[in-house]
């Protein structure tokens, strides 16, 4: 007699979930990009105002990116390699900018940049504009991104055993050699990673953006203009094009992931 | 030649308390202890890993305590090997030249001279991914050795190693220190290591040094419980063996005992407390080894006991105490142990 395969209701139901909520986070997305037609989506490509914005986009964010690579690296680092009083403090102040609303990151950041702030004034001396500028957008993604980064590369760092480095050390290196002929070669990859998620953070931001510079216009606030002003017809074409570059981001991060397993 | 005076380091889960410690220049010095007793942060804090809480390390009466780990000139080889996997194996071993600046030839021919001691110069293109846990260990042994370290740290090289390789290891790296002629500190949990290479050897309990001296006398005069729980494992003799019809016969200082391991030359031999029967009279059997002997004392461990019984050496015997009573057996009783040849294990 061969046993009847029973399958567990369990599986039934998890199996469901996952139709859903793949087909919940897909099917806007498909018929989004499919309902504009090809003749709109070659014509969008072409209006000057839609390349500069998502240019603007990709500039801004690769800035922030960079940026966050100058700064969150030694700062990971750190995180990834000392224990020191108030540690689980400083991790939980990287984690802010990630649940703060986006407005309110918009309008913290106004807050040190206006005239009526030293910080402001003190810029604004030496012809740094944030109001309206692309430095402005720079700083707003940078304060978006740099969690994702920092988290990314801590992890990277807390993947290589220290005793590593301790060998490196004892056969003469320095801690600056031993960083750079041992750490570095190692964790490239998921300064990598987190560039890239730092960037698609940056890329997908508005909230924030559209109340430090609503000009000069980053793609997402130009969708928001054209569906505000044009309708929904107007403003697709546009989120196609911003969806095909965040897609090529998606696909390099998973690219280099993947070769980081290996 | 390292000493230790009074270090003590507190890292939460393992702590080191006033150790003390003098390792002569040239000596192979074995520090063993159970896991969690604070081998590795020891080792760590010689290597200038971490600096200690409090005392003071010299190495060669000069004061080290507070010196980076790179002006020590003093190398670590872990269980792991901890080769850095994005370099291969030759640019592993080269590490410390580089550090150094010493110049490409001389780095190239010095990576061929200790590849070639131990036996590595085909694997030197490799990566240490593709390697064997030996090849990898012979590795991060070359890259230790090959800047001609003031002291070489094993932190139990041995201990991730199958048995074959682990026995080819251990004569190489008595061979190595013979060649080299510097202060080893090894640790390890194994006894059998801790008698086959030590001059000297350490017993640290929960971060405490509990005992020190030659294996033999650390192993003869126990001064503490966990010395004696620790070491008395295993019953291990230091002999002379000769081969006689294809077994060992090892004269281990006024008895002779017979192992089926061809084995020739000065040796140790061990044999489990378990694997020993012991009777009032002699007993007949296929067993090859039976000494008479006395009953030198009587540790009561519980539900088992440990004999110590002189035949001339010491033996240490485990019986139970349903046995105990029904022998009758007391202190100075006249006995026989029996022990079968293929009981005794020869290293």
């Amino acid at each position: 007699m061969t046993a009847k395969k029973h399958t567990d209701p369990f599986i039934w139901l998890a199996v469901s979930s996952s139709i859903i909520i793949i087909a919940f986070i897909l099917f806007p997305l498909i018929e989004m990009v499919a309902q504009p037609t090809f003749a709109d989506l070659i014509a969008t490509a072409k209006d000057k105002e839609v390349i500069s914005s998502i240019w603007l986009s990709l500039y801004t964010s690769g800035m922030a990116a960079l940026i966050s690579f100058l700064f969150g690296t030694p700062f990971a680092y750190l995180l990834a390699r000392k224990n020191f009083w108030g540690k689980n403090f400083i991790e939980s102040i990287i984690d802010l900018p990630i649940m703060i609303p986006h407005p309110v990151v918009g309008i913290a950041i106004l807050s040190i940049a206006g005239q009526n702030h030293w910080l402001g004034q003190a810029m604004s001396s030496i012809g740094i504009r944030i109001m309206g500028s692309v430095t402005g957008i720079i700083v707003v993604l940078t304060f978006v991104g740099l969690p994702f980064y920092v988290n990314t590369v801590k992890a990277g760092f807390e993947a290589i055993p220290s005793r590593l480095e301790n060998v490196s050390r004892s056969l003469g290196a320095s801690i600056t050699g031993t960083f750079f002929r041992v750490t570095f070669p190692l964790a490239w990859r998921s300064m990598v990673v987190g560039m890239i998620m730092c960037t698609a953070r940056a890329v997908s931001e508005f909230g924030a953006v559209v109340i430090v510079a609503y000009h000069p216009m980053i793609a997402p606030v130009m969708i928001y203009e054209r569906f505000t002003a044009y309708g929904l017809k107007y403003s697709q074409p546009v989120a196609v094009w911003l969806i095909i570059v965040c897609l090529f981001l998606f696909l390099l991060l998973r690219i280099f992931s993947v070769q980081k397993k290996n | 030649m390292i000493r230790v005076e009074n270090i003590s380091k507190n890292l939460g889960e393992f702590f080191l308390t006033d150790i003390n410690l003098e390792v002569n220049a040239i000596d192979y010095f074995m520090i063993v202890g159970p896991t969690g007793a604070g081998k590795t942060i020891l080792l760590e804090t010689i290597a200038g890993i971490y600096r200690p809480d409090k005392g003071k390390i010299f190495l060669n009466d000069h004061d080290i305590t507070n010196a980076p780990p790179r002006d020590r000139n003093i190398n670590v080889v872990y269980q792991d090997y901890m080769l850095f996997p994005h370099l291969t194996a030759a640019q592993n071993i080269g590490f410390g030249l580089r550090s150094r600046k010493i110049s490409k030839t001389v780095t190239k021919r010095k990576i061929n001279e200790v590849a070639n001691l131990l036996g590595i110069s085909h694997l030197l293109c490799r990566y240490s991914d593709t390697l064997s846990g030996g090849e990898k260990q012979r590795v991060s042994i070359a890259r230790a050795i090959i800047t001609e370290p003031k002291a070489l740290l094993l932190d139990e090289p041995l201990s991730a190693l199958d048995p074959q390789t682990k026995d080819k290891l251990r004569h190489e790296l008595k061979k190595i220190h013979l060649l080299m002629k510097t202060t080893i500190i090894h640790v390890t949990h194994s006894l059998e290591e801790a008698f086959f290479l030590g001059d000297q050897i350490a017993l640290l309990d929960k971060g405490k040094i509990v005992q020190v001296g030659e294996p033999k006398e650390v192993f003869r005069k126990p001064n503490s419980k966990f010395t004696a729980d620790f070491m008395g494992v295993d019953n291990i003799f230091k002999g002379k063996s000769t081969i006689i019809n294809g077994a060992s016969h090892i004269d281990a200082g006024g008895i002779t005992i017979v192992s089926t391991t061809p084995a020739y030359g000065n040796l140790f031999a061990s044999i489990r407390p378990e694997e020993i029967f012991v009777s009032k009279q002699p007993i007949v059997s296929s067993a090859r080894n039976s000494f008479h002997g006395n009953v030198e004392n009587i540790i009561d461990k519980g539900v088992i006991l440990n004999l110590l019984i002189d035949v001339g050496i010491p033996f240490i015997v485990v019986i139970t105490r349903q046995s105990l009573d029904s022998m009758k057996l007391k202190i100075s009783d006249s006995v026989y142990i029996t022990f079968k040849a293929a009981a005794v294990h020869v290293f």
